[in-house]
């Protein structure tokens, strides 16, 4: 597949810009810049940036609770993501989401959900809807190898496929789920073989590599966009950091070897990625050093966004719980 | 007596009902590796079979574990209550209602320990304070302890129990030390709390305070802080809220004339409403001003520290409720 130099490029910019955010997230959260929780993406870009590449601003996703990988891969906003986790007011979600539930409706993020498996089934919804009105819009679920054992996500399989649905279900496995191991969970080898019990096409990525997703992915969109129903990707990949920000202090003993966890850091899907791009002579070394600086600039200035918002007022408390507000609080 | 921190003692005693009986066993997710602090040491004690990691699929564990318990295992769940959701089918209509359904035939001696973590920026989904609505259904023994001591007893007797128990563990308490008897010191040599008997925290004449779960600290911080005025509040501990002690809740207002409840969970259909209801409808000749109900407000739970702790109860709020039972 001839993949178009600006969406390389683009590819490459989410990535950088997924990379930086987590890693200034990391440093601002040990400097106790913000309380609650975080789920670092650092090594897992390439699935959701190759992913979102095959949709449109009018697709619909939703995922889960490593959750600011995928809007910045939809394209979403890194300063209205930050002031976020900060909990301002210019927040995605006006500070009453936090790190583990940022949503875009703007441009088709139905939010990311905390519990596992939880956004899939609406998901699905998305699709159904595309499906009754006749439209060409798809709609993208992301979840974890843990979340793949939840009872959610097979019904929401089977779902899809008989009512052939556009959705694209990717299994984002990083092989494990917190501390405990994919071999000590799943019954199958891939849960992409999976697909075959619900009579859809199970495709095996290699999840380092951005563009095995979006060619992978961008394929099942068509088909989706024809009618023919849904499709389950799985991205081979791997988290690079800890499960979630401060874990390492409570868990007892270790569950990845140093050995495993170094193996899989030199498959860094930005190194993969760039190597790529600059032998293709999409761009240069020094082009992609200035897309990664250019991405921690907008990060620096995010972050410095989210510190000058201010905090919601006590009397914001009530808002946004109904639509059609009830007289009893 | 030795100090013990609340996730220490129901560590203590997981370690002592598996010693004892060996149908005990735990399942759960990461329990292996302890990460939610209170399974630290199980694995290499009684090994795989007994300490099982499950994949994530808390409907077909929370089932696995009625299951087993029906053909004469004693399992211990480990769980969030904003996980339970998922299993709810499984703790509705198989653990609730088996029993009574198939005409006293099965038994289920199954445990769920359910966490509650909310007041630390878990935002709307990982802070539920969900037993009232266990409540509302029949079939479940409830337990929401307020302190280690009663932590350990209290779970040791949920394993010992034949019927299911969801007992509810206050995150705001995990770091709270207090004491907990040394085995030898007790009379059968082990601390065993038996269901359905409130604790009274405080003794007071001019007002009673019910705390529920991490409500029972607010209560009697509001009790010492209004016995410098002059103000002696009676505080309450129910401990287990499905056996209720409506006893000593009914003699304690008989006593003081006036009732305030203070429950984390939301305030509508609470474990304060049904109290407070009790009260109205059993108490009401003893009362000398309307019953106050201080609960979590009706709206989820924000992520920000801007907004969440406006949500819970606290001292202000509770003083402030004792003030206006006794102006009337
Ligand atoms: C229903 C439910 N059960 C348990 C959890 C606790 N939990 C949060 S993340 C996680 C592991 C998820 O693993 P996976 O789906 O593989 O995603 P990953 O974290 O590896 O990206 C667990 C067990 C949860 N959030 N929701
Ligand atoms: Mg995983």
């Amino acid at each position: 597949m001839d993949i178009d130099r600006d969406l390389l490029l683009l590819m490459l910019r989410r990535m950088w810009m997924i990379r930086n955010f987590e890693l200034k997230v990391m440093e601002v959260h040990s400097a106790g810049e913000f309380a609650g929780g975080a789920h670092p993406y650092i090594g897992e870009e390439a699935v959701a940036v190759g992913a979102c590449a095959a949709l449109e601003d009018t697709d619909y996703i939703a995922g889960n609770h490593r959750s600011h990988g995928h809007p910045i891969a939809k394209g979403g906003r890194v300063d209205k993501a930050m002031a976020e986790l900060y909990g301002r007011t210019d927040g995605y979600c006006k500070g009453k989401g936090g790190s583990m539930h940022l949503a875009d409706y703007s441009i088709g993020i139905l939010g990311e959900s905390g519990i596992l498996g939880s956004s899939v089934p609406v998901a699905v919804g998305a699709a159904l809807a595309a499906s009754i009105k006749g439209e060409k819009f798809v709609s993208l679920a992301f979840f974890g190898d843990g979340a793949s054992n939840q009872g959610a996500l097979h019904e929401s399989m089977n779902l899809a496929s008989v009512w052939s649905l556009p959705i694209i279900f990717i299994c984002e496995n990083n092989q494990y789920a917190v501390t405990t191991s994919y071999a000590e969970t799943v019954a199958v080898e891939h849960v992409s073989d999976r697909a075959s019990a619900y009579n859809m096409p199970g495709i095996l990525v290699d999840g380092q590599d951005a563009i095995a997703m979006y060619e992978a992915t961008a394929a099942a969109v068509s088909r989706a966009r024809a009618g023919d129903g849904p499709s389950l990707i799985e991205g081979l990949t791997y988290r690079f950091e800890e499960h979630s920000l401060g874990l390492g202090r409570v868990r007892r003993g270790e569950y990845r070897t140093q050995e495993e966890i170094d193996t899989w850091r030199k498959r860094d899907p930005l190194d993969i990625l760039e190597q790529n791009i600059i032998a293709q002579g999409v761009a240069t070394r020094e082009e992609c050093d200035d897309i990664n600086a250019e991405t921690a600039e907008e990060v620096e200035k995010a972050t410095e966004f989210a510190r000058n918002s201010p905090f919601p007022e006590p009397s914001d408390l009530f808002d946004d719980m109904w639509a059609d507000p009830i007289a009893f609080p | 007596m030795a100090q013990t921190v609340f996730i220490e003692a129901i560590n203590q005693a997981i370690i002592e009902e598996m010693r004892r009986d060996e149908n005990v066993f735990m399942m759960g997710e990461d329990i292996r590796r302890s990460v939610y602090g209170a399974t630290a040491n199980l694995l290499s004690e009684f090994g795989e079979k007994r300490v099982l990691d499950t994949p994530l699929s808390e409907n077909g564990f929370f089932g696995a574990a009625i299951g087993a318990s029906l053909v004469g295992m004693r399992p211990i769940v480990e769980t969030l209550t904003s996980f339970m959701w998922v299993g709810m089918d499984q703790l509705i209509s198989q653990a609730a209602k088996m029993r009574y359904m198939f005409g006293g035939q099965a038994t289920l001696p199954v445990v769920y320990r359910a966490s509650m973590f909310y007041g630390g920026g878990s935002a709307a989904h990982h802070s539920d304070r969900s037993y009232p609505m266990f409540m509302n259904m029949p079939g479940i023994k409830i337990i929401v302890p307020s302190n280690p001591a009663d932590m350990k007893g209290l779970l040791k007797s949920a394993v010992r129990d034949n019927d299911p128990c969801i007992v509810f563990e206050d995150g705001t308490l995990a770091g709270m030390r207090g004491e907990v008897p040394e085995n030898e010191d007790l009379p059968e040599n082990e601390l065993v709390v038996p269901f359905g008997q409130a604790q009274m925290v405080r003794e007071g004449t001019d007002c009673t305070i019910v705390g529920v779960a991490g409500g029972v600290n607010i209560a009697a911080s509001v009790s010492d802080q209004l016995a410098q005025e002059g103000i002696s509040v009676e505080v309450i501990d129910p401990r287990t809220l499905v056996p209720l002690d409506k006893k000593m809740i009914l003699s304690s207002v008989e006593k003081t004339g006036r009732l305030v409840i203070t429950d984390p969970a939301h305030k509508v259909c609470s474990a304060a409403s049904e109290i407070a209801s009790i009260v109205a409808e059993e108490g009401f000749w003893s009362l000398q001003a309307p019953i106050q109900k201080v609960a979590s407000e009706q709206v989820h739970i924000p992520y920000t520290p801007a907004l969440e702790p406006h949500v819970y109860p606290d001292v202000e709020k509770v003083t402030a409720a004792v003030r206006r039972t006794l102006e009337s």
